[in-house]
């Protein structure tokens, strides 16, 4: 890949990172459209690949990001791509967070983040929504989820241990 | 308790840093139930209500929410530098570990074992999500106008699918308008 494509893979990275209101996901099919039907710089398979491997691995789900960008280009690409998706979006929500520090009881702040709330935990939910099915292949794996609904709501029992039973289940075949 | 002054207590940008390492390094399947978890239970750097305050307004800015919630934790802190660890923390290891990942990836492909492990620990990871989600509401009023955000939110995003942009667009200033009014 030369450098003016890389250059033109993070100015339009930059510009989803813009975009990407409620998080990265929500720019996932516009980078698929970009990377695999626009550019053809791997195929759909391998773009699925990448974003599971991420989903898999601890931290932020943004990290699909410097792994398409690593495939695409390597070394350069990851950290490159990194930057594109983080810069943009890390300094618009500085400035908000200094508006914020500095007027946290104003009227219309408060009642913008009361409003947005309820729209919030609507979001999450709905994340779950999609998730559930993408994850688990049959009613074994939402015996799964249900359990760890029950298990972390109703026990003091750490999330880390409901995630190593997890993988535990899946490997004596549960799921 | 955090706000007796109308200042949030100082937290020094390494505490930070160490604090969203230790988030990011348990954040399977997303970072929201990890940060809750660690900053109001666990160091109790910010009540129930602060958090989800914080987080709605994470959610509204462009980027990822993790990184959003990260830089403006940190800031409210210890300023930009706090931002900046938060960010710091949060970025490096997951960086260093999906790139190793993707390493191993190329070189051994899928086998068999990790690939059923990681299958139950994503059936997990969505159960934790669901479980936030049900501790979260907990801050809702105890008034039927909320729940119909939730509701609408939940049913245009989730079930229907619709673009995010538009639904949060329709439905944004309404529920402004009617936290402004004191309805929600």
């Amino acid at each position: 890949m030369s450098l003016s494509e890389l250059a033109a893979l993070c100015l339009y990275f930059m510009m989803l990172s813009f975009l990407a209101v409620g998080g990265a996901p929500s720019v996932l099919p516009e980078m698929h459209r970009y990377v695999v039907e626009l550019h053809a710089y791997m195929t759909s398979a391998q773009f699925a690949q990448l974003y599971s491997l991420a989903q898999i691995a601890p931290g932020p789900n943004v990290m699909y990001v410097p792994l398409i960008g690593w495939h695409i280009a390597g070394w350069a690409g990851a950290v490159a791509t990194l930057f594109a998706v983080v810069v943009p979006s890390f300094s618009l929500t500085l400035v908000i967070a200094q508006l914020y520090a500095r007027h946290p009881k104003a009227a219309f702040g408060v009642a913008v983040r009361r409003g947005l709330t309820p729209i919030t935990i609507g979001l999450i939910f709905s994340s779950a929504w999609i998730l559930v099915p993408a994850v688990n292949h049959d009613w074994r794996g939402y015996v799964l989820t249900a359990l760890t609904v029950l298990l972390v709501s109703r026990t003091r029992l750490g999330p880390i241990w409901v995630l190593v039973g997890g993988a535990a289940a899946g490997i004596v075949g549960f799921v | 308790m955090q706000e007796q002054n109308g200042h949030p207590p100082r937290i020094s940008a390494r505490d930070l840093f160490l604090a969203f390492t230790g988030i990011t390094l348990a954040s399977f399947g997303g970072a929201l139930f990890w940060s809750r978890r660690a900053i109001v239970e666990r160091h109790r750097w910010l009540s129930e209500h602060e958090f989800v305050e914080i987080l709605a307004l994470a959610q509204l800015l462009p980027g990822a929410n993790g990184v959003n919630l990260a830089v403006l934790i940190g800031y409210r802190f210890d300023g930009v530098r706090g931002a900046f660890s938060a960010l710091a923390g949060f970025l490096t290891l997951p960086f260093a570990v999906i790139m190793t990942l993707g390493f191993l990836h190329r070189r051994f492909g899928e086998m068999p074992i990790v690939h059923a492990a990681l299958t139950g620990m994503s059936a997990v990871a969505v159960g934790l999500l669901i479980a936030m989600a049900s501790r979260m509401v907990v801050v809702l009023q105890r008034r039927w106008l909320p729940w119909v955000f939730v509701t609408l939110t939940f049913v245009g995003v989730g079930v229907l699918r619709w673009p995010f942009l538009a639904v949060v667009g329709v439905l944004a200033p309404f529920a402004i308008y009617a936290s402004w009014r004191g309805r929600t």
